[in-house]
């Protein structure tokens, strides 16, 4: 067992009553489980209301009693109106990238682990952490409030997609359904977001820099800790520009303000300035929007996958039994992509009408983004090259996060060309690519965590038999949904149409629709045994030890489930690198980053000198 | 298990990749002057694409077929942190295939973009508004009537607010479908009344959007006659997955015929192409 740093006093003591213990808690553990859950209801929301979708354009103009009985308005005798599936998209998009890709994997796993793999008995800021999750819960409420308060304009929501361009989103009601209380809640409810991911950045980045146990330099935090750090620095920089968009977009609405209205519009047949409805506008610019907006939403992107690269990295390593392969390289491939992330945002806006020649760099930089992406995907085989790979449900996951984040991933290189957007911007190859890249890969790295992490969360294993039934299921599926919708997008297809049964064009694709809807239908219905799993093993699942998978980081040091400072008052004291798996002439096949009994004379963070 | 995955990894991967090269999904055939070169472009880049997707998987498989765990006790895997040279190597091969990818991938942009249409192009002004297009032409003189939003009236189906008491509006044309000639450079001057929306027509090769605010102006050369569907491509509202119109790239002397059209004899000359022409498919 390691030595003791004793110098570790509690920083607030363990609380009895059951509302400061599980509701308003300050313990990151308890958060981190709080946004996980948030995180599984977000997602099943958002995941019926794609189902909903799939229903629609497979089989338009079908009636659906259920809906017609739950929506009478969006769905008159079941049969589905335009501007409610609309709103599905847009409702559909925001939960999922907001409420389930920014909450899960950083929010959720990074609040939990973070603290614990540096050695630290906290976040720096408690209190800050437990009002980021509740300003973060009201966000959900209020987007979820939407659904129902949209009723009159027989939408669960607003209509303009989760980039809600201006100026539809921004002339209110004469813009049609879904542009009145909807889109004044959607705007919100994002705003409440930016705040709450805010103050969870900054935790995260206080705690990382400055809560390291005594031997945790920064060269030996594990990947996934790199990741949580780089992930809250774009989150920091990015929701600023976002809460600042939100604020300016619902003035337009709101105050009658011209941020992202010109002026002379005509809408549903009244000139702005004519009519109580459509106060005067002028001089406002409908791709200022954009560019704030996608000034966020690339960085997003990012938001949402650093943490499941980092996952997968550190799960890879794990079960392969292995160090990482070019750990160094994958930390500098994180800083890359973080930095250039913030540089590519004008490739969703090459005919916006902004400069063309702005669109030469923007598609050039957005191609040199490729290469970091490469180098890790390098780095992940070079892990597995060599190893001894154990394929538990996680490691299963992981496996599956490589192989989708190059699947969606690599379709960046045809898209970020300027040329080549001509073609393809907004047609389902895009829908195709951000699905798998960053919706279905950083959703296959949380599952992966989830597997691989829930033993020490909840002292019990998730049922590896149902997992594995989920993951290879899962793994077909979500390749027979999205890799389709490419084709889809080369022949054309325009994205949020409803139905497209108004074009010739279109019509030979319907097979390939039909396909994509029942692949779809199988694998949502697939993930019910996943919950079913996840309620199930956390009160009857099997027992697990302290450190079931024999892994190296300081999470499995402390006890499962870790107690309230999480070391039991005893600051573990770091010796190793993180990932010192397969070490010639120790006892075991794994070194822990405590162990001081074992010599470890190379890789990053060992002691001695470098070679 | 390993083996399970890797055939799995492998299966998937076959049959995307055959997905892509059956060739029963493709493109409609480019009907404009830049339209082969995008394609080309294209094409080179779904090979990378292709070849970049299937070393990856196939490498992937590989791994975990060949380096499972077989339970032997004492058994290790191989002690490495990795090798700078081997990062170097392969951050310098991505970085020149993908950034080479990337500035060729300009050259098509570059073409249509970085300069003004050239003189003599056949010139339409294209007013979009919530589910309908409207296409102005500028008549027998070749000057396009003013337009003020104020006189915009839908009802009296002045739809983009063309002011009759200009001289050279007299004879403007204001038409649902476009017709544009063969063979000649073809500027557009794409305007929005209310919200944005996106001109789409497949063969073109051609996208761009139509921003409430700005007149953007965008040229192409069309190579093929025929009748062709133009769909609006960014979500403008209730109606967007029906704001449908149709493009017909006629001879030029049909379209000088039609220009030289009073407004009436304009519309019902439209109506009558469109008949007669069949919906161009591939």
């Amino acid at each position: 067992m390691s030595e003791g740093n004793h110098e570790g006093v509690h920083r607030h003591p363990a609380p009895t009553g059951f509302i400061r213990k599980y509701i308003f808690s300050l313990d990151h553990k308890v958060i981190g489980i709080q946004y996980i859950v948030l995180a599984l209801a977000a997602v099943l929301v958002g995941m019926i209301m794609s189902l909903l979708m799939r229903l629609n354009l497979s089989w338009p103009g079908t009636s659906w009693p259920i809906l017609g009985t739950l929506f009478p308005g969006g769905a008159p005798n079941g049969v589905m109106n335009p501007e409610f599936y609309l709103s599905l998209v847009t409702m559909h998009g925001t939960i999922m990238v907001f409420f389930v890709l920014t909450t899960a994997p950083q929010g959720g796993f990074g609040n939990y682990f973070l603290p614990i793999q540096i050695g630290a008995e906290d976040m720096a800021f408690p209190l800050l952490n437990m009002l980021s999750f509740w300003v973060t819960f009201v966000g959900f409420i209020v987007i979820l409030s939407a659904i129902f308060l949209s009723g009159a304009e027989s939408t669960v929501g607003p209509i303009g997609g989760w980039t809600g361009y201006a100026p539809l989103s921004a002339l209110g009601a004469i813009a049609g359904p879904g542009q009145g209380m909807g889109m004044n809640l959607w705007i919100i409810s994002i705003a409440i977001f930016c705040v709450g991911s805010l103050l969870g950045a900054l935790n995260f980045i206080t705690t990382l820099l400055n809560m390291r146990t005594k031997g945790m330099s920064l060269m030996r935090m594990p990947l996934t800790c790199w990741a949580w750090f780089t992930t809250a620095v774009l989150a920091l920089l990015s929701f600023p520009v976002l809460l600042g968009g939100g604020i300016l977009l619902l003035l337009d609405r709101l105050a009658g303000t011209s941020f992202f209205i010109p002026g002379g519009l005509y809408v549903s047949g009244v000139l702005s300035g004519t009519n109580p409805n459509f106060p005067l506008h002028t001089g406002g610019s409908p791709v200022v929007w954009q560019h704030l907006f996608w000034f966020f939403g690339h960085p997003e992107v990012y938001i949402a996958i650093l943490p499941g690269m980092g996952a997968t990295s550190h799960i890879l390593a794990t079960f392969a039994r292995k160090p990482v392969f070019g750990y160094r390289a994958m930390v500098f491939a994180i800083f890359a992509i973080g930095l250039l992330g913030f540089f590519v945002w004008g490739h969703h806006m090459f005919i916006s009408g902004m400069s063309p020649y702005s669109a030469i760099a923007f598609s050039v930089l957005t191609l040199s983004i490729g290469v970091p992406s490469a180098v890790k995907t390098f780095n992940w085989l070079g892990t597995l090259w060599g190893g001894r790979i154990r394929f538990t449900t996680a490691m299963l996951f992981a496996l599956g996060f490589v192989s989708l984040f190059v699947a969606g991933g690599i379709s960046g290189l045809i898209l970020g060309q300027s040329s080549l957007d001509l073609a393809m911007h907004d047609t389902y190859i895009v829908t195709g690519h951000f699905h798998l890249v960053m919706g279905v890969a950083s959703i296959f790295g949380m599952f992966s965590a989830l597997y691989f992490w829930f033993p020490k969360m909840f002292g019990r294993f998730l049922n590896e038999s149902i997992g594995k039934f989920h993951f290879w299921i899962t793994f077909i599926g979500v390749y027979a949904i999205f890799i389709p919708m490419h084709i889809m997008g080369i022949v054309g297809m325009p994205r949020r149409y409803s139905q497209f049964t108004e074009y010739e064009f279109l019509k030979g694709l319907h097979p390939l629709v039909v396909f994509v809807s029942v692949a779809a239908i199988i694998t949502i219905l697939v993930q019910f045994v996943f919950y079913f799993n996840v309620i199930w093993s956390v009160f009857k699942g099997a027992k697990a030890p302290d450190n079931p998978w024999e892994a190296t980081t300081l999470e499995w040091n402390t006890s499962t489930p870790p107690p309230h400072d999480n070391f039991a008052g005893v600051l573990p004291v770091v010796y190793h690198g993180p990932y010192e798996f397969a070490v010639p002439g120790a006892p075991n096949d794994y070194v822990m980053q405590t162990d001081s009994g074992v010599e470890v004379t190379s890789g990053n963070g060992h002691n001695g000198h470098r070679h | 298990m390993g083996r399970a995955l890797a055939v799995i990894i492998w299966i998937l991967t076959a049959l995307s990749v055959l997905l892509f090269v059956s060739g029963k999904w493709w493109f409609p055939a480019a009907i404009t002057e830049h339209g082969p070169a995008l394609d080309r472009q294209f094409l080179i880049t779904i090979i990378v694409v292709g070849i970049s997707f299937t070393a990856a998987q196939v490498g992937l498989g590989w791994m975990v077929w060949k380096y499972r765990d077989t339970g032997r006790a004492g058994d290790r895997g191989v002690y490495t942190h990795g090798s700078n040279r081997l990062e170097v190597i392969w951050t310098v091969v991505t970085a020149v295939i993908f950034i080479s990818l990337g500035i060729m991938g300009q050259s098509v942009w570059a073409s249509l973009r970085l300069h003004d249409a050239p003189a003599g192009s056949f010139t339409v002004e294209v007013v979009a508004q919530q589910f309908q297009w409207n296409f102005h032409y500028p008549g027998k003189d070749n000057v396009f009537g003013k337009t003020d939003p104020k006189l915009i009236d839908d009802g009296a189906l002045n739809f983009i607010g063309l002011d009759e008491s200009d001289p050279s509006a007299k004879d403007d044309s204001v038409v649902s479908s476009i017709a544009i000639p063969v063979g000649r450079p073809v500027e557009l001057r794409l305007r929005s009344k209310d919200v944005i929306h996106n001109i789409w027509v497949p063969p073109l090769r051609f996208k761009q959007d139509l921003v409430p605010g700005m007149e953007i102006k965008v040229h192409f050369t069309p190579t093929k006659v025929g009748k062709y569907e133009l769909a609006c491509a960014e979500l403008c509202g209730q109606l967007h997955f029906k704001m449908k119109s149709y493009m017909l790239v006629l001879p030029d002397e049909e379209i000088k015929t039609l220009q030289a059209m009073p407004q009436e004899q304009f519309q019902a000359r439209m109506v009558e192409l469109l008949a007669q022409y069949p919906l161009t498919t591939n």
